[in-house]
Parts: C-alpha cells; sequence; structure tokens
C-alpha cells in the first residue's frame, strides 16, 4: 500500500549507501605487488587452483593510483618502509589495508634490527591475517571478512575516516 | 690436490703463508692480509691449479673468544677450482680497530658485491675498491648489523620500539 | 633534459609487477637502449643470518625455509648437511634417498613458479596459471610431510621430521606422471612459439669467460656452455647413486637458460623416479644421542628418549671450534652454507653464499646496450629471489 506498489519491475528502491557498498564490494582492486614468501602464497590465491576471481576481486593493478585495496604480503623491512607509506600515499580513498602473514602483522619469526614490527605501525589496517604463509582459504576468508567491512560502511563514516586516515 | 696446492703455496708464499688447517676434510691456509691479492693471482692463473672459481667471500667476527687474540676478523675467501673439483679457503685476520684488506674485484668482478656486502654488514674497508658503498641496510642505518657488538633487535631508524640499548652503551659494559 | 645530457634516468621498482619482488633498478637510458643498469637491494633485507646466529642449531632450520621461499627443501637440506659436516654425523641411507627425492620435486616447483613469472614478463599469461596448477600438486606432497604447504622444515640435522606418509610414493608418482605429461603442453606454448623466441633469442647475453669472472652459477653458468653442477663435481647426500645429466647451453642467451631449466626438470622428475623407485626401508633419523633428536615415537615411550628429547630442545648440542662449509645445487645455483662453531651451543657465524645474489651482480653486463623491453627479460631469466638476495 505503498509507493512501491506504483513503480514498474524494473526500478529498484535502495539506499545511496548501499548502492554503493555494493558496487565498492563487488569490484575491489588490489594493488599487484608482493614482499616476501606470502606473496607466493597471494599469487596461488589468485591462480588457477584456488581462483580468486570468484569474489570478483582478481583485477590486480600495477600502479596504485588505480587500485583501493593494498595486500601487504610478506615483511617489511626498514628500507621498505617509506616505499611502503608512500604506496598508501598514492592510492585514492577509499582504501583498505590487509595484512596478510604473521610478519606484516608483528614481525613474525624475525624480531631482529631489520624487520618492521609490524605494518600497522606506519599504515592503518583493516583485516590482519594470521599464518606464516596464511593458506589461500586464510586469504580469501580475510577478503571476505573485509567485503562484510565495506558493506557495512555508511558514506557518511567513509567521509570522516578519510579526515583520520588521511593524517 | 691437497698437497699439490699446500706445495705450491709453500714454495711461493712461505713467507706470508702462516697457518694450515684441516677441519673436517676442507682445506684453510691463512694468509698475511697484505698478500691476499697476489696469492689469489698466482692460483687463478696457475696452468695446473686453475682455481677459477671465487665461490664466496664472508668474514667471520671473533669478538670475546680466544681466537679473537690472532684478530678480531676474519676474512674468509671460498676458493674452487672446476677442474680438480676442489674447494678450498683463505683466510685473513684483521685487527678490530681498523679492518682493512685489498680488494678483488681487479680478478674477478663478482668480487664487487661480495665486498660490498662485507664491508656493509662487517665494516671491513677493501682498499681500491671501484664503489664500497652500503648494500642491504639502508641509508640511515648506522653500524655494521653483522658485528658481534650489533644488538640484535636495535632498530634503525626507529618506527616501532627498541627493546635493546643503544650499540654504544653495551660497548662500554 | 639539458642538451649535454643526453641520457635520461629511469627508477624501476621496488614495487615493479615484472621485478618479482622488490627489486630496484637504477637505469641510465640513451632513447630506448639502457646505457647502464644499477640493481640496488635490501628492500626485503631480514637479517637472517643474524638471526641464526643468535639461535640454538635446530631452532634456525624455520629461517632457512624463510630465505628461499620458492624452493624451501633445498635450503632445508643445504643447512642440515653443513651441520651434520660440523658434527660429523652420517644419515641413514633411507634418508639419503628420501632427500633427493623432496630436493628434486622442489627444483621442480621452482622451476614452475620461475616459468610462470618469467612467461607473463614477456607476456604468456596463460603460463602462470598452468605452472601454478601444477605446482600445487607438489604443495600437496609438501603439505603431506611437513604439515604446512610452504615452509615445511622438512628435512632435519640427523634426518627428517617425520617418517614419510603413507601414501608417499602414490603421490610422488602421480606428480611425475602429470607433470610429464604437462611437460608436452609448456612445449608446444613457448618453445617453438615465434613471439617467445624473438623475446629470449640472444638476449641477454653473457660469455663463458664473463659468467666465471662475476662468479656465477647455476642455469646462469651452464647457460653459457661451462659444466659445472655441484651434484655431478662434489656429490652430496647420496648423489652419485644417481643417473641423470646435466643440460648445457651454447650461447648463454635467455632461450639457452630456458631450455636448460625445462631440461632440468625432466632430469628432476628422473631423478625423482629413480629415488622413489630405489628407496631403503630403515630408520628416517641417525642414531646419534644428545645430538640428533630421537624419533617421537620412542620420545613419548622411552624414559631415556624423552631426556635427551628434552635436552637438545632446551639447550641444544655444542659444536666444535671449526668451520665447515657445505654446497648443494639448488635451483638458482650453487647454494653454499658456511657455518662457524666456537665450542658454545649457538654458532658463531652462519652465512650463506646466495646464489641468486651473486647472479643478479651481472645485470649490467647482461643487459648493457639491450633496449629497455630486455631488461625485464633479463631479471626474468636470472631467476632471482629476493628473499635470498638480501636475507
Ligand atoms: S609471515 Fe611467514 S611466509 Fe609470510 S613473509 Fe613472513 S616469514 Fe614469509
Amino acid at each position: 500500500m505503498g509507493l512501491e506498489e506504483k513503480i514498474p519491475d524494473s526500478i529498484i528502491l535502495t539506499s545511496l549507501d548501499k548502492m554503493v557498498n555494493w558496487a565498492r564490494k563487488r569490484s575491489m582492486w588490489p594493488l599487484g605487488f608482493g614482499l616476501a614468501c606470502c606473496a607466493i602464497e597471494m599469487i596461488s590465491t589468485f591462480a588457477a587452483h584456488f581462483d580468486l576471481a570468484r569474489y570478483g576481486m582478481e583485477v590486480m593493478r600495477a600502479s596504485p593510483r588505480q587500485a583501493d585495496l593494498m595486500i601487504v604480503a610478506g615483511r617489511v623491512s626498514m628500507k621498505m618502509v617509506p616505499v611502503i607509506k608512500t604506496l598508501y600515499e598514492q592510492m585514492p580513498n577509499p582504501k583498505w589495508v590487509i595484512s596478510m602473514g604473521a610478519c606484516a602483522s608483528c614481525g613474525g619469526v624475525f624480531n631482529n634490527y631489520a624487520i618492521l614490527q609490524g605494518v600497522d605501525r606506519i599504515i592503518p589496517v583493516d583485516i590482519y591475517v594470521p599464518g606464516c604463509p596464511p593458506r589461500p582459504e586464510q586469504l580469501m576468508d580475510g577478503i571476505l571478512k573485509l567485503q562484510e567491512i565495506v558493506e557495512k560502511d555508511s558514506l557518511k563514516k567513509v567521509h570522516e575516516e578519510w579526515g583520520r586516515k588521511a593524517v | 690436490m691437497r698437497t699439490e696446492l699446500s706445495e705450491f703455496l709453500k714454495s711461493k708464499f712461505a713467507d706470508s703463508l702462516t697457518e694450515q688447517e684441516l677441519f673436517r676434510d676442507q682445506q684453510s691456509f691463512v694468509v698475511k692480509p697484505d698478500s691476499i691479492v697476489s696469492v689469489c693471482e698466482a692460483l687463478l692463473n696457475d696452468e695446473n691449479l686453475e682455481v677459477k672459481f671465487l665461490a664466496d667471500i664472508t668474514c667471520v667476527d671473533w669478538l670475546g673468544h680466544e681466537q679473537e687474540k690472532q684478530g678480531r676478523f676474519e676474512v674468509v675467501y671460498n676458493l674452487y677450482s672446476y677442474k680438480h673439483s676442489y674447494r678450498f679457503f683463505l683466510k685473513v685476520r684483521l685487527d678490530g680497530e681498523s679492518p682493512c684488506v685489498r680488494t678483488l674485484t681487479g680478478l674477478w668482478k663478482g668480487a664487487n658485491w661480495l665486498e660490498r656486502e662485507v664491508f656493509d654488514l662487517f665494516g671491513i674497508k677493501f682498499e681500491g675498491h671501484p664503489n664500497l658503498t652500503k648494500i642491504v641496510t639502508p641509508d640511515e642505518l648506522e653500524g655494521h648489523p653483522l658485528r658481534k657488538d650489533f644488538p640484535l633487535t636495535w632498530e634503525q631508524p626507529v618506527f616501532s620500539w627498541n627493546k635493546d640499548d643503544p650499540p654504544e652503551v653495551r660497548n662500554e659494559r | 633534459m639539458s642538451a649535454e645530457k643526453k641520457t635520461v634516468t629511469l627508477n624501476m621498482g621496488p614495487q615493479h609487477p615484472s621485478t618479482h619482488g622488490v627489486l630496484r633498478v637504477k637505469l641510465e637510458l640513451d632513447g630506448e637502449r639502457v646505457v647502464t643498469a644499477e640493481p640496488i637491494i635490501g628492500y626485503l633485507h631480514t637479517g637472517i643470518e643474524k638471526t641464526m646466529e643468535s639461535m640454538l642449531y635446530y631452532k634456525a632450520i624455520p629461517a632457512t625455509d624463510r630465505m628461499d621461499y620458492l624452493a624451501p627443501m633445498s635450503n632445508n637440506l643445504g643447512y642440515c648437511l653443513a651441520v651434520e659436516k660440523l658434527m660429523d654425523i652420517e644419515v641413514p641411507e633411507k634418508v639419503k634417498w628420501a632427500r633427493v627425492c623432496l630436493v628434486e620435486l622442489t627444483r621442480v616447483a621452482s622451476h614452475l613458479v620461475w616459468l610462470g613469472t618469467h612467461s607473463i614478463d614477456l607476456g604468456a599469461m596463460s603460463m602462470l596459471m598452468y605452472a601454478f596448477r601444477e605446482r600445487e600438486l607438489i604443495i600437496d606432497l609438501y603439505e603431506a610431510c611437513g604439515g604446512q604447504r610452504m615452509m615445511t622444515s622438512y628435512i632435519r640435522i640427523g634426518g627428517l621430521a617425520s617418517d614419510l606418509p603413507a601414501d608417499f610414493e602414490k603421490k610422488v608418482r602421480n606428480i611425475i606422471k602429470t607433470i610429464r605429461e604437462k611437460m608436452k603442453d609448456y612445449d608446444k606454448l613457448l618453445t617453438e612459439n615465434p613471439i617467445f623466441i624473438m623475446r629470449t633469442k640472444g638476449v641477454a647475453v653473457i660469455s663463458a669467460e664473463d659468467a666465471i669472472n662475476y662468479c656465477l652459477s647455476g642455469p646462469m653458468l651452464r647457460g653459457c656452455g661451462v659444466n659445472y653442477d655441484v651434484r655431478k663435481a662434489n656429490p652430496y647426500s647420496g648423489y652419485e647413486n644417481f643417473d641423470f645429466d646435466v643440460p648445457l647451453g651454447k650461447n648463454g642467451d635467455a632461450y639457452d637458460r630456458y631450455l636448460i631449466r625445462m631440461e632440468e626438470m625432466r632430469q628432476s622428475l628422473k631423478i625423482a623416479e629413480q629415488a622413489i623407485d630405489g628407496m631403503p626401508e630403515g630408520p628416517y633419523r641417525a642414531h646419534v644421542p644428545g645430538v640428533v633428536l630421537p624419533p617421537k615415537e620412542d620420545v613419548l615411550y622411552k624414559m631415556e628418549s624423552m631426556i635427551f628429547h628434552f635436552k637438545i630442545i632446551t639447550d641444544g648440542f655444542e659444536a666444535p671450534v671449526g668451520s665447515v662449509y657445505q654446497a648443494i645445487e639448488s635451483p638458482k645455483g650453487e647454494l653454499g652454507f658456511y657455518i662457524t662453531g666456537d665450542g658454545t651451543n649457538i654458532p658463531r657465524r652462519v652465512r650463506v653464499r646466495p646464489p641468486s645474489f651473486v647472479n643478479l651482480g651481472a645485470l649490467p653486463i647482461l643487459t648493457e646496450g639491450h633496449l629497455l623491453a630486455d631488461v625485464v627479460c633479463a631479471i626474468g631469466s636470472i631467476d632471482i629471489v629476493l628473499g635470498e638476495v638480501d636475507r
């Protein structure tokens, strides 16, 4: 008994939030770069056997300017820190970060002078995937969890977050 | 090859060869630092021995061990002869103050990176090296991480935290 | 660009899809031609050597996995052989054969990744998918053995981590059969593919003298016809019992190295087949109380074994004063471990002779005077793993 009944079938009513999030969730473009051993598992995830393309996320972008998801796959050395920071800053908003593997999350087995003890010290991380290296299924699970986060985002909140993240 | 090699070195470099050892079937010779280039050159050009392959250059830091008395740093040259399928080692002992030895880049171009790495991680100077700069550690890092007095978890430049004391403080203790 | 300066400096990497990780190359270009190419490394410097020097001999094995992460078993083997040499341990026959079998399959897995990434750099996208599909079989075998997909740490000092799984033979035979079959497809896809030949023939050439002068090893050295394979020259782990050929190239270009690696994969499958055919029975660990961990079954039921287990895990063992070097033929070249014991239970020095580090040093001469697009081909044909280059 409302407006919905009056409009034809081919029109769907939704909120802008929902629509934008739905589109974002299904077309995330990861930045294609690997650091260490975890990167090989990441390639496995994208390759034939596990085939991440099923979730609509397989378009690896070589340039950070065209990507909105950064998968930090591997250990971050002190020499690499400024590079990662720059790459992150080059990515357009909105952007998300997955920290893949023990090394990226907390330094892993390498508690020493050369490795950054967790990438979250330099860039904000949305999802941590444990493991050394995480199995491809784990990475997929991480990505699906991220999709859930994206789905729940609201444009308003995202705006506020941008302000925070940009600092 | 074993006897030939020691004969060769004994006859030609009697005064620069200070020590010979055999451990687990591996022959090593300790030579004086200033003669390393001439010894290598002679080995490389000798028609009978044909020591053509410089497999590796590395260094051992003996800080705090009784071996330190003979020289804190021991630079190890890992040489191999394709003809005889034989591997042996030349060692050079250097003091801890200002370790310095002549470069082998004139004989092997591959020595370039190997020596740069030893310089970066141990701080051994290779005289006459064309480009003796840091190779693996960041430019900001001071000190030489593989030395025994460099703490394992001392982070430089600091992005997270430092658990250990800085290297200088440890030295004084 | 000013009038006098004719060259352009171009920075490639560390984040570049075809530098296989975090390699950075500083290029001086004159138009499309490369004047100099200087690799800048260290973006993955992990301090693995220092970490290993702060641990008991046993505990360093997982760190070796993480160096050349495409060939974890080869690293395990090199380290364990070196420690075994230092401690003068002789391992049972079965262990030797099982190790050879696993290491040769590792070579296949590593070459498959190289094949996939190298051909994707040259524009053959589907190859990556095929190569990773077949690699998955070997990874499954790793998982059956060591319980982990990549970082197995399966080869231990004095033996293996556990006995071979029950269906080991079946799995290995399946791998050998499948990959032999698929190699025919690869040949059809690449070996006679005119585009691939044009991109690789006569590119990244190095002469035999230069190769020796640059201390190269592995397929890089054999590509220009120098016959040096550690497996033949100084056999370790019972390689003298196996019958295989060492493929050699003539021209020292990227195409020859491609052919060599393809042939090496076939030979590796042959060796693995021989190993599985002749696998002797016996214990999976040497019996050296106080140094080699007793088998897990014994630890659960025998008092003495449990005490030794506890002692080795907590205190390790004391190594004599002295240095050993053990070289093995890893997929990339001569991988050596130089271990110095100083009478305590932690090593004084663990030096890894990284084949891809030394091989990468020859990049300037490989690319000098070539076109910019060939730099990618040169980097790919060296087959570097940054984890091993930087350590
Ligand atoms: S978490 Fe493990 S697999 Fe991943 S980069 Fe670190 S050491 Fe390698």
